[in-house]
């Protein structure tokens, strides 16, 4: 930085341009952090350990696992569908009916959650869906090992519906940065396809994957309504404890608890940050400056 | 009662939560109440726990939503007394002893028995040991998680009942929906009347008067209480202390112990707090009390501390048994 001339203190004004982006963050990102963290370490008689510690109990470990499983598996398969579908689209004609199409398409889907998404598979393959019931009728039993809807299985198919589509979005501008003119000119070196890949394309997009691939686990990790939609019992996913010990009329409402577990739920988040972060700058290595 | 109506009438509004229109007769209730007073009733977050109508009431006191009249369990009415404004219904004296409290925060409304309801097209039941055959296949669902509501857990002290348990151990109950669950027949779906008309939970438990409800759209709906496990449940009343609408909320509990709203309870299929007074004194509407479903067997009903015990132990075994 340069020093003002005159060697007089002088107030920057430059962050004035950042002040609506400050206070944006301010009051939807550190304001409820803040309010987690506090809210986890309370309790009746001032501060606790207490809220932390329950997060041990067995049931709360096997949920914390069932979500990582559920957005590590649905994001990984809607990363790489994804990502090969916008591959697919991203190499045809740029104004094509295909390209504006799937787009499109995946703009609407992407944001198709919830209840009604939870509910249009219940419609489909639900027990009396309209797709079991004709198979039914046509002798085949979908679900000839139980029903797998209702269970984790159930909830991963469900998410990856809305993660490909978006993955297709947040992936096609990566893929669109890339030109032609690599590929020729790795060819005119004498490289092969496989070259391309592994020195001049992949190293490219590597981090624009990883940092959609986290947007995706982290789109997973915290989605409540279609789980609570599809199986509100059993407390199965971490959002659902939440919401247990938020509103239970039976006696185990702990807002505290509930606090704890988001606390869980944002170091999650914040480990793979890290972690994404850390990839970034090794990724980036390979690329010019 | 006169001041009291037309103070009522000036406020013009009465905020109720956690009312689904078809929960012991709520959808007429509210039209009846709203005709007769010319007040209108805004309701707000019907599908709620009684837990989120009190957590309303904290963290909307003094804004003009807040709600004016609250209908809870038992277990968040005991532990929120400090919410509730007392007040005595003309009738008080008609609502036995044991189901008010004696300085009037409280007082029990309506109950029944925990039941089976089940698609009588599709499945037969005649005792609570039947649904683990194999021919309950993905069919029988509870109203709610038991950790999270109040239903579910007389839901799972039922099946406890009938399965060597008491009022005061719920475990064989959780044992017995871990049988059904790694036999493939438990349906992780909170049951709601969409769910038994499309066929997802062709076999509930839930209260008689809940699983009555059913049958207006699923005529092959039965309700079904099992002579070994009968177990009531009532839930009460309380006004707010933060209620914006005062006169109306008192005006709304006179409406619902009066005669007229007993008895549109009772048409519901719940068993209203007044019952066995109004059967003395002629008021009860008999074609309505000889529609509910028949019990055989002697009542229990959780007090206090065995609704605490079989809480606490489901906190800590209810998901293991269960989840996935």
């Amino acid at each position: 930085m340069r020093r003002p001339l005159g060697g007089r203190l002088r107030i920057s004004t430059t962050w004035l341009g950042a002040a609506p982006f400050l206070g944006y963050t301010g009051l939807f990102l550190a304001l409820p952090t803040v309010l987690v963290v506090v809210g986890a370490f309370s309790g009746p008689h001032g501060p606790t350990l207490a809220n932390l510690t329950q997060l041990s109990q067995p049931y709360v470990v096997s949920a914390f696992l069932n979500s990582l499983v559920l957005s590590a598996v649905s994001s990984g398969i809607g990363a790489v569908v994804g990502a090969i579908l916008a591959y697919a689209v991203a190499t045809g004609s740029p104004d094509g009916m295909m390209r504006r199409l799937v787009t499109a398409l995946c703009g609407v889907l992407s944001q198709f959650g919830g209840v009604t998404l939870a509910f249009a598979f219940i419609a489909t393959i639900g027990t009396e869906g309209f797709i079991v019931i004709w198979l039914q009728q046509h002798g085949i039993t979908f679900y000839p090992n139980g029903v797998w809807l209702f269970s984790l299985t159930g909830l991963t198919l469900i998410y990856t519906y809305f993660q490909i589509p978006l993955m297709v979005i947040v992936f096609m501008p990566a893929l669109d940065g890339i030109r032609p003119q690599w590929r020729e000119a790795t060819e005119t070196l004498g490289g092969a396809t496989w070259h391309y890949w592994r020195h001049v394309a992949g190293p490219l997009l590597l981090p624009a994957f990883l940092g959609a691939w986290l947007l995706l686990f982290a789109n997973a990790f915290s989605a409540y309504a279609t789980a609570a939609a599809l199986l509100d019992i059993g407390g199965v996913i971490v959002p659902l404890q939440i919401s247990r010990a938020l509103s239970s009329e039976v006696g185990l409402d702990q807002a505290s608890f509930a606090a704890a577990l988001a606390l869980g739920m944002v170091v999650v988040v914040a480990i793979i940050t890290v972690l994404y972060a850390r990839l970034q700058r090794r990724s980036a290595r390979w690329l010019p400056r | 009662m006169n001041a009291l109506i037309s103070a009522a009438k000036a406020e013009g509004q009465l905020n109720v939560i956690a009312l689904p229109l078809n929960w012991a007769n709520y959808g007429t209730i509210i039209k009846d109440f709203e005709a007769k007073y010319g007040i209108k009733v805004n309701q707000a977050n019907p599908q709620g726990s009684s837990q989120d109508e009190v957590n309303a009431v904290k963290s909307e006191a003094g804004t003009s939503n807040a709600p004016d009249v609250l209908d809870i369990g038992m277990a968040v009415a005991w532990a929120n007394t400090s919410l509730f404004a007392p007040y005595e219904v003309a009738e008080w004296s008609d609502i036995p002893a044991d189901q008010k409290d004696a300085s009037g925060l409280w007082y029990q409304d309506y109950g029944g028995y925990m039941s089976i309801g089940y698609d009588s097209s599709k499945y037969t039941v005649t005792s609570v040991s039947d649904l683990l055959q194999p021919a309950f296949k993905s069919a029988v669902a509870l109203d709610g998680d038991p950790t999270e509501a109040n239903a579910a857990l007389n839901g799972v002290m039922l099946a406890s009942l009938a399965n060597g348990g008491s009022i005061s151990n719920i475990a064989p109950g959780v044992s017995f929906f871990k049988e059904l669950n790694s036999d493939g027949n438990f349906v992780p779906v909170t049951a709601t009347a969409a769910t038994i008309d499309n066929g997802t939970t062709p076999v509930v438990f839930d209260w008689d008067y809940l699983n009555s409800a059913s049958v207006v759209n699923l005529p092959s709906w039965k309700v079904f209480v099992p002579s070994n496990a009968v177990l009531g449940g009532y839930y009460a009343q309380a006004i707010t202390k933060t209620a914006p609408h005062p006169a109306a909320a008192r005006l709304w509990e006179e409406y619902l112990y009066s005669a007229t709203g007993q008895n549109l309870w009772l048409q519901g299929g719940a068993r209203p707090v007044e019952m066995s007074a109004m059967q003395a004194n002629g008021t009860l509407n008999q074609t309505y009390a000889a529609a509910l479903p028949t019990v055989s067997g002697s009542p229990v009903t959780l007090d206090q501390s065995q609704a605490a015990a079989a809480a606490s132990y489901l906190a800590a075994n209810w998901s293991a048994a269960v989840g996935s």
